[in-house]
């Protein structure tokens, strides 16, 4: 992981004693509301239905366990004993006080944590590949890139305000686990044809009231050319992106107006103008950057294991869960174990500081100290012994923490939504309870297989619901909760914009309209193997229109 | 057209208030000062946003509610949710005191 050095110390603590300057102006009324409201959402802080709310940046989701210790003794000392990890790889504490929230950050600032970037018109906290390190599938580390990013975006002076916020997602993976091509710009590590490591450039894609999957505006770039050219857009988006409507003003929107190819133009000239300046990244740079990343004393252990197979052989509960959360380890004799915060009928992404403080003590038992979390509002111990998944699932199992359904119906996303956003129009989180609770049964989950369903309480998005398998968007129509489907959405590397199926349908009748389409897939699918997606593909939206809304 | 009362959020805890008969802000939508149809909605609101107000508040704003005074519930359901807190957490927030 990245250690702060000394420079990175001092301007994270730094920042809060300025930060406890401006609340004490603030409460003197020598600042006013609207003089202090910058500044308190630049350090991360928003006020919603009921209560100030503390958004802490996780970099690209990766975090230790003295860190995790840290959340829970804040959500003990300063909070209602609990936290909640978004849909961007951050973690929310819903109940803090203003004339706390210094201490707090100071808190956060012991261990290497603040809250900058994660509000704002500004570059936001840089998410990637929870399994990053690890993936059998990874072309090359993406959090060096991500780290490096980090702090070039970290307080940038020329990009503190943009014209709106502006994210940045890296995979170095072929499998996309970032959801890359939805981000304001999207990294993909990826192969020329003579075989070197360099990075394929998306720009564009987001979500939100217009939503929009980014282009590849430049097919291959070298690595250490990656800050001056993410500066290059930046500086185009800057200049020509709009601020004269807050609806119009995301990258995607300059990009479509501009179209893809004049706005690759427009980066390319500026990219001539800074391309050999001190943005270059020399090559003993990023080597010093890969050393914070270098991978964990793994043990040298035999393919095999004997004391897991016996266990998977002897545990039916173990061995779902192992079927369902674990995926291979790059390292032979290793495993990541997906740890999900969606237990049947809960709310989704929720974590009490007891576990908290049980998952800390995991990560170290287990772990090498690591944990991750995910865009998907899961969490993951990255490098752990095959040799001790069991022991690990049973200290899950005693903190609830051991629910078997990474990837199924239930592993579903749900912003706070009504229950606490200030921006949302309807609820998110009881309606995900009960889609959670209809299909809680594991046998049913396992004959409906993989597929994902995201809720978001209003248009802005937060759970990606337009590349849900299944998205579903509430509404407020004439005071009532409403929610909108839509299908076939993707957010992986073949990332698509679902469509909206038809009318919406009350709180009463949404849950049983998912049923309906689960319902129908299931009748119309070739074969069990066939997912829900690959079977919408084939059929499409039709047939599930008539089982919703009959022939009509 | 519905009675209204002012809502804001304190300074010092974010947490949903309501502007009284006494000036003061209270935690329960039930000791709000209720406006009728025939009073002055907007000076109201201009008391409740004063200068002194902005010391103790963030954000003073009107909002619709059905009932009497003593017994006061908003109409949309987002306020509703202010006067409790979370549906999903009885545990928390004013209907858990």
């Amino acid at each position: 992981m990245y250690k702060y050095d000394d420079y990175d110390q001092q301007l994270v603590n730094e920042r809060v004693e300025q930060f406890r300057d401006q609340v004490n102006r603030r409460l003197s009324g020598e600042l006013t509301e609207e003089q202090f409201r910058p500044l308190r959402l630049m350090n991360g802080i928003y006020l919603q239905l009921h209560a100030y709310m503390l958004r802490v940046a996780i970099p690209y989701g990766t975090m230790n366990s003295t860190q995790m210790r840290q959340f829970a003794y804040i959500a003990r000392k300063y909070d209602k004993g609990y936290g909640h990890f978004t849909t961007r790889q951050n973690l929310q504490f819903n109940w803090p006080k203003l004339v706390d929230l210094p201490d707090i950050l100071a808190d956060l600032a012991k261990v290497q944590m603040h809250a900058i970037q994660t509000s704002g018109s500004c570059i936001r906290a840089i998410t990637s590949d929870q399994y990053a390190g690890a993936a059998t599938d990874e072309l090359e580390d993406p959090r060096p890139w991500s780290e490096i990013l980090r702090q070039w975006s970290s307080m940038h002076p020329e990009f503190t305000y943009l014209p709106r916020k502006f994210k940045i997602a890296v995979t170095g993976a072929t499998s996309d686990r970032a959801a890359v091509a939805v981000h304001d710009i999207g990294l993909r590590l990826r192969r020329d044809e003579q075989g070197e490591l360099g990075f394929e450039v998306l720009v564009g894609g987001g979500l939100g009231r217009t939503p929009m999957i980014g282009k590849t505006i430049c097919e291959f770039l070298p690595k250490e050319d990656i800050l001056s050219y993410v500066e290059a857009i930046l500086r185009v988006y800057n200049q020509f992106g709009r601020r004269d409507n807050k609806y119009k003003a995301r990258i995607k929107i300059l990009v479509h107006e501009l179209g893809a190819d004049k706005f690759a133009d427009l980066v390319e000239k500026e990219w001539e103008e800074i391309r050999d300046s001190g943005l270059h990244l020399p090559q003993e740079e990023i080597d010093d950057f890969r050393a914070h990343f270098l991978a964990p004393a793994f043990e040298g252990l035999p393919a095999l294991s004997s004391v897991f197979s016996e266990k998977v052989s002897a545990d039916q509960d173990f061995a779902y869960w192992v079927q369902n959360n674990v995926r291979e380890h790059k390292q032979q004799g290793y495993a990541i174990a997906n740890i999900s915060l969606k237990p049947i009928g809960g709310i989704p992404g929720d974590v009490s500081h007891q576990q908290m403080d049980a998952l800390a003590e995991m990560a170290d038992r287990f772990s090498f100290g690591e944990l991750r979390s995910t865009h998907e509002q899961n969490l993951v111990l990255p490098h752990v012994k095959r040799d001790d998944l069991y022991d690990l699932w049973q200290e899950l199992v005693k903190y609830d923490l051991a629910t078997p359904n990474s990837g199924l119906i239930t592993d579903l996303i749900a912003c706070p939504g009504l229950d606490y956003c200030n921006l949302a129009n309807s609820r998110s989180i009881p309606l995900a309870q009960r889609i959670s609770k209809r299909f809680g049964e594991l046998d049913r989950q396992h004959e409906i297989g993989k597929i994902q369903v995201k809720i978001s309480g209003c248009i802005n998005a937060c759970t990606h619901h337009h590349v849900g398998h299944i998205g579903i968007l509430g509404v407020d129509k004439k005071g009532q909760e409403f929610y909108q489907i839509t299908l076939g959405g993707r957010a992986d590397e073949n990332a698509k914009i679902g469509k909206i199926v038809g009318a919406g349908f009350s709180t009463d009748e949404v849950v049983d309209a998912v049923e309906t389409i689960i319902n129908k897939y299931i009748e119309l699918r070739e074969n069990k193997d066939e997912t829900f997606l690959t079977a919408f593909n084939r059929i499409g939206a039709q047939p599930f229109k008539e089982a919703l809304y009959g022939t009509r | 057209m519905t009675l209204q009362v002012v809502t804001a959020n304190r300074l010092d805890d974010g947490q949903a208030v309501f502007y009284s008969k006494d000036g003061q802000w209270a935690s329960s939508i039930d000791e709000a000062l209720v406006i009728g149809p025939e009073d002055n909605d907007e000076e109201t609101l201009a008391k409740a946003s004063s200068e002194d107000n902005q010391l103790i508040v963030v954000g003073p704003y009107l909002i619709e509610v059905n009932g009497d005074e003593g017994v006061l519930v908003p109409v949309r359901y987002r306020e509703m949710i202010r006067t409790k807190g979370p549906s999903v957490r009885p545990d928390l927030g004013y209907q858990a005191q």
